[in-house]
């Protein structure tokens, strides 16, 4: 099982190359697929914090999606069923992180695949794809 | 151009009518791509002749190109406007997050026309534009502030970029610039004045749409190419010690403007120098939206208070070859703490730290030549080296409060056309001089320039690669200027930063375009390029220019340069040799240039 880690946030320099590869997975530009989020933390002074989904335990958008359209991933992470979202965008309310970011065009949310693809492109050695040790699934009590 | 693409739509708000929409303006990125084309020929439609700067005809225009959002380091925005600090062609650029966010907000350009009566900023999410009440934010003094309460009151962290002017905007002084993200700039020729002019406190925009490409496969290989790139040599020193780095080699070649130009070489370079600043002051480095090459340089200032034990600030500030320049050894500052609380009070206000550097300067040398007095300084002893003189003296910038402080908002040529002291008032077409006395090329480039900027067309590296080994003819050296500036053009419309100028290559150039629908030759893309520069001159010819006009400061004859003492003559004759070559037509002009 894989997923995506940060290792020094301190060392972002905040050029967001990352989410632009991330987009970019899709052959196209701009930041709308993006999946990844890097902002100040309170100002650039104060250096940047890298917004992505951390593989939980027991995610907590799973626990509120009424439909089941995003389940627990066997030994962490989630997986997405668009055919049964229906938009409430209450896994993105769910989320403390932030790392459900949501895909406006067709109101469905977008969350970190580890694939490992914006690793590539830091600059800097902030984010790395990790090996995690197999989870048991975890039975998600429905809220 | 691909017809999903939004980089034609360009956003118009109009203040006085508190009127906000959009229009389709394909027909002027297809023929002038983006950036410095399209802000040319929008100004030429907007700006009408002979308008006010400070008025309400003057415009301010931002633009970015087809490949920001898609490409790294295509991550600058151009803001077109008359300047009020020379009074003609106003160009500045800028990075932080502004060139993605307006891209991915959707637009390809703004329009900000007319003046408010009640002091506002402009707010844009994506698709939803608003002219919001800022009387709370007016008056206030730091532009850093203003970012704070912005970033605190609005949506987009992360995906935005937050424009604001501080009190030296407000002022209408004529060298005010715009700041965003704390740390970049639209620096030069005076934008912030136009801000202010318009009671218009910031601008924020953000947005993350997509931007399709003609061709995804190629699209992916053409990006990584770049990307590859730029993590190569060619941005090494940018992103390690940054552009401070120039210090130490332009003082040991004998080209580092020192106490107004009066020496070319500073005995104290070495305790400001990049090495230094990295050494001791270097406390993070951070970088534009979609640029891996992060060559912004925060120095961390721990500071005491005087009144109180223990109780200390740490600031951050940016700083660069430029500030480095104008305020450590123009102003003859040798430690790195004097020269950092001096930057910061002028980054907060929102000054151009070069022009203010260049004035002080000229008044710290008119004062030991008795121009002025302490009279009119009002007290203030100007002293070489002494940086509470001249934060005194920024506070009396700001503050007005005699004809000698007012005179001094205006800038070093018209402060000398009143106090004397031309020969040694270092102006270029009216815009304070960067740091380079490395010779004939820089000079005559800040006079034929466009922008009367060093990076019109870098004369500084013609004179350290070419002048300094071998002499070559005025019109040789007019044609050389004239091509590199010609160059630049393309890069500005595609909003390249010029950092990236080894990394897009007409070829990469030509590759890049065409994943956004612009299927160039390389003659075309010249012609494109030429067509802008001689538009610019257009506008300024228009304006009142005149190049028989320009001053040429007797000071850069009497201070030797690396490439010897320079000469008068042979300086007019490149400027005329430019001009000439310049307003000839674009059509018939390129095939001899290139």
């Amino acid at each position: 099982m894989k997923r995506l880690s940060i290792l020094d946030n301190e060392k972002c320099v905040g050029c967001q190359s990352c989410m632009f590869a991330c987009a970019r997975r899709t052959g196209q530009g701009g930041l709308a697929e993006s999946r990844i989020g890097i902002r100040s933390e309170g100002g650039i002074e104060h250096g940047f914090v890298v917004v992505v989904c951390r593989a939980c335990e027991q995610p907590q958008c799973c626990k509120v999606c009424p439909t089941d359209a995003l389940v627990p991933k066997k030994g962490g992470g989630v997986s997405f069923h668009p055919d049964r979202c229906i938009g409430c965008e209450l896994c993105v309310k769910a989320c403390p992180i932030g790392a459900v970011f949501w895909d406006d065009e067709i109101k469905k949310p977008m969350i970190c695949i580890a694939c490992g693809y914006c690793v590539k492109y830091c600059p800097c050695s902030v984010i790395a794809l990790e090996e995690i040790p197999e989870r048991a699934v975890v039975e998600v009590e429905n809220a | 151009m691909l017809d999903n693409d939004t980089i034609s739509r360009i956003l118009y708000v109009d203040l006085t009518k508190r009127r906000i929409w959009t229009e389709e303006r394909a027909d002027l990125f297809d023929e002038y791509i983006g950036g410095s084309g399209v802000g040319i020929r929008l100004l030429q439609e907007e700006c009408p002749e002979g308008a006010d700067p400070l008025g309400p005809e003057n415009p301010i225009i931002l633009t970015v190109g087809p490949l920001t959002g898609l490409f790294p380091l295509a991550s600058k925005t151009t803001a077109f406007f008359k300047s009020p600090h020379t009074g003609n062609l106003g160009e500045s650029h800028s990075g932080g997050r502004s060139a993605t966010s307006i891209r991915l907000a959707g637009y390809g350009a703004m329009v900000i026309r007319g003046v408010s009566e009640t002091p506002v900023y402009i707010s844009i999410h994506d698709n939803e534009a608003f002219i919001r009440d800022a009387s709370a934010l007016w008056g206030m003094h730091s532009s850093f502030t203003v970012g704070r309460i912005i970033r605190d009151y609005e949506p987009g962290a992360g995906i935005r970029t937050i424009m604001r002017i501080g009190i030296a905007g407000e002022k209408k002084i004529s060298y005010a610039c715009v700041s965003m993200e704390s740390y970049r700039h639209f620096g030069r020729l005076g934008l912030g004045a136009v801000f202010g002019s318009k009671k218009l406190k910031a601008i924020v925009i953000s947005g993350r749409h997509s931007i399709p490409v003609a061709n995804k496969k190629e699209y992916l290989k053409v990006y990584d190419n770049i990307f590859q790139a730029a993590m190569e040599k060619p941005t090494k020193k940018y992103r390690e010690l940054g552009t401070s780095e120039n210090i130490l080699p332009l003082n040991e070649l004998g080209g580092l403007p020192t106490r107004n130009l009066r020496q070319a070489k500073f005995e104290s370079a070495h305790r400001i120098s990049g090495e230094k600043f990295a050494e001791d002051y270097l406390g993070r480095r951070v970088a534009c939206s979609h640029c891996p090459v992060g060559c912004i340089h925060l120095a961390a200032l721990r500071q005491p208070y005087r009144d109180e034990p223990y109780f200390y600030k740490t600031s951050m500030i940016p700083y660069d070859y430029e500030p480095i320049y104008a305020l450590g050894p123009m102003l003859g500052i040798s430690e790195i703490p004097d020269l950092l609380k001096l930057l910061e009070i002028i980054e907060a206000y929102g000054m151009d730290c070069m022009s203010t550097g260049v004035i002080l300067a000229w008044a710290t040398e008119a004062m030991e030549k008795r121009l002025i007095s302490t009279k009119e300084t009002m007290g203030i002893k100007l002293l070489w080296g002494d940086y509470k003189c001249y934060i005194d003296a920024v506070e009396n910038i700001i503050e007005q409060p005699n004809d000698f402080y007012k005179a001094l908002t205006k800038g070093v040529d018209y402060s000398a056309k009143i106090y004397g002291g031309d020969d040694f008032a270092l102006a270029f077409g009216g815009n304070e001089m960067p740091g380079y006395h490395t010779g004939p090329a820089a000079h005559a480039g800040f006079l034929a320039g466009a922008r009367h900027s060093h990076l019109d067309n870098a004369g500084y590296s013609i004179d350290q690669k070419t002048i300094i080994n071998e002499s070559i003819s005025s019109q040789e050296l007019a044609k050389m200027l004239l091509k590199e500036e010609q160059w630049r053009q393309i890069l500005s419309s595609l909003v390249v930063c010029f950092f990236a100028r080894g990394i897009y290559t007409p070829e990469i150039v030509l590759d890049a375009l065409r994943m956004t629908g612009f299927d160039l030759s390389i003659d075309e893309l010249n012609l494109v390029g030429r067509k802008i520069l001689t538009e610019k001159n257009k506008f300024k010819f228009r304006e009142g220019f005149n190049p028989e006009e320009l001053r040429i400061p007797k000071r850069i004859l009497e201070t030797i340069s690396p490439t010897g003492y320079l000469e008068e003559e042979y300086i007019k004759d490149t400027v005329k040799a430019f001009m000439d070559a310049v307003m000839l037509e674009p059509e018939s002009a390129i095939p001899k240039i290139v």
